[in-house]
């Protein structure tokens, strides 16, 4: 039998030598495709905790994806433009650096995701979804009508920033980059999956009233799940603007959230390697169904169909059997 | 001295029908009391009420503290462990990831659950949902204990289980009064066993509390009046 470990383990190997072996066949445009994946899956371990782990079913993650994107879009402009940021006295230089885009990145969407996890999560199902899905569309609108920083046109960043010892411009070391973010968060999730933390969150989705008897708060477990899903996928948002050197009000909108939803119940929702699965499944759909055929999300929707009525478990399900969550 | 866990007047409703009125309740320090009555007459009602898991009023105080207007987790971190009717496990963890999840510091840990319900070392890594009734039980048990309590609630512990079962479960009842001093409310209707481990009886009838006294003392007529037996 093949176990979540053994499996999670193969799918980013496999992700990493699908790009290995682009770089050694001089095909950069593939090692970009499977850049994009690892970016989309590390978006999707961040909403895979809150979803999957934690049965928060957010359709606003491309929030923290925005601001991830917006963070290093704006910090990134102004240095281009050797211009530093003003707030009231206060002048704060931008910064093509990595390390410190990523920093702002995870602190910015996880306080975002703090501030609206205490709103949201005073409500549960379906008004939960539609508490999260209002917050995307205010940062969607909000970023459409801010001109300081491109509006509906966006940012463009001429230069991709820069990580000490690297050279980013190089497809496949940014993409290494990529992946050991990856790699990180999903060991990460692992380790608190494991944890009394995740432990309890698990069972707060399936029993809450038992974990309360056992003295546990499980909205205390869920804000801090949503918290730290946030940050993962901020962090994401950050990296998807560097892969593409451009950010804009795009990043927030309601399909993104969308699309990282899919890609964690098209991989399997709470299963570890879901998200890697499920991103990497849609970016292959999504280039060679795409260049076959324009309309191509049809073909998209009739498999989530397939996945939704009969295999609940996703991709990660049909290797491994539905094992326990 | 005033006693570990103190139930006066306790109320409480499911929606606007009312299912006790005015239950009084009390456990020492490792005392052992016994909540007995018919089925439907407030025990389960009883201990949901003291753990503000239905709508209750009434005082009650656990070791020194007003617990009536705190939520339900606050009291269970006050020291309260609940073994739940119907053995109610997070299912889908296994067997040790049960007795994690909510596991607080203090003398239980792994091990001593282990040394009580040796059968729960062989099932670590199962799920809770393939365990047979009785290794459900002593899970339940074991989970509640894993949270250090001060006062052990157990509903229905013996429940729809074969006989050899709750022997074992008794036994482990036993070594906890006697080991661990544990203070223990058990509701349960076999009065043989219950006249054995409890140090007294609270019996309920029609949602209010009608006699107390040692289970030995339950006389025949009692017994087949209140109990059913």
């Amino acid at each position: 039998m093949i176990t979540e470990r053994v499996l999670t383990l193969g799918a980013l190997a496999a992700l990493g030598l699908v790009a290995l072996a682009a770089h050694v066949a001089d095909e950069p445009f593939t090692v970009t495709l499977a850049t994009r994946a690892a970016i989309f899956a590390l978006a999707a371990v961040g909403l895979n905790l809150a979803l999957g782990l934690g049965g928060l079913v957010s359709l606003g993650h491309a929030v923290f994806f925005g601001l991830g994107g917006y963070a290093m879009g704006i910090l990134a402009w102004h240095a281009q433009m050797y211009q530093p940021m003003r707030i009231g006295p206060l002048e704060i230089a931008g910064t093509q650096s990595m390390p410190a885009i990523w920093l702002v990145a995870v602190a910015v969407s996880g306080l975002a995701a703090l501030l609206i996890g205490l709103l949201a999560l005073r409500t549960a199902g379906v008004y939960f979804i539609m508490i999260t899905l209002a917050f995307g569309q205010m940062f969607y609108f909000f970023a459409v009508s801010w001109p300081a920083y491109g509006g509906e046109d966006g940012l463009s960043i001429y230069v991709r920033n820069g990580f000490p010892g690297l050279n980013t411009l190089d497809p496949i070391q940014f993409f290494g980059l990529c992946f050991a973010l990856l790699a990180a968060a999903t060991g990460l999730v692992a380790g608190l999956r494991r944890a009394p933390f995740g432990l309890a969150l698990n069972a707060a989705r399936q029993a809450p009233e038992r974990v309360r008897a056992a003295g546990i708060e499980p909205q205390r477990l869920r804000l801090a799940a949503f918290v730290v899903s946030g940050a993962i996928t901020g962090l994401a948002g950050a990296l998807f603007a560097d892969l593409n050197r451009f950010v804009s009000p795009a990043m927030f909108s309601w399909q993104l959230s969308g699309e990282i939803m899919v890609f964690v119940i098209l991989g399997g929702a709470g299963r570890l390697s879901g998200p890697v699965l499920g991103a990497a499944a849609f970016v292959a759909m999504e280039h060679w169904l795409g260049g076959i055929w324009e309309y191509w999300h049809i073909l998209l929707g009739l498999l989530l169909l397939g996945v939704v009525l009969f295999a609940r478990g996703g991709i990660a399900g049909l290797v491994t059997g539905r094992s326990h969550v | 001295m005033t006693p570990l866990l103190q139930v006066e007047g306790l109320t409480a409703f499911h929606g606007p029908a009312q299912a006790l009125f005015g239950v009084d309740l009390a456990v020492a320090e490792g005392e052992v009391v016994a909540l007995m009555g018919r089925n439907g007459m407030g025990k389960t009602t009883t201990i949901r009420a003291i753990l503000n898991l239905v709508a209750a009023g009434g005082r009650r105080r656990f070791a020194g503290r007003d617990i009536a207007a705190l939520p339900a987790h606050r009291i269970a971190r006050a020291g309260i462990g609940l073994a739940p009717e119907g053995r109610r496990l997070f299912a889908g963890l296994t067997v040790r990831e049960n007795l994690v999840a909510a596991a607080r510091p203090g003398p239980w840990d792994l091990a001593a659950v282990r040394r009580l319900f040796p059968r729960l070392a062989e099932r670590d890594g199962q799920a809770a949902r393939t365990l047979s009734g009785g290794e459900q039980q002593m899970l339940a048990i074991g989970r509640a204990l894993m949270t250090n309590p001060r006062l052990l609630i157990l509903d229905e512990a013996t429940e729809g289980l074969a006989p050899l079962v709750r022997a074992e479960i008794w036994a482990a009842l036993d070594t906890l009064r006697r080991e661990a001093a544990m203070a223990i409310l058990v509701v349960d209707k076999s009065l043989a066993e219950l006249t054995r481990l409890a140090d007294r009886a609270v019996i309920l009838d029609g949602g209010r509390d009608v006699w107390t006294g040692p289970p030995g003392d339950i006389t025949a007529g009692r017994a087949a009046r209140h109990l059913g037996i």
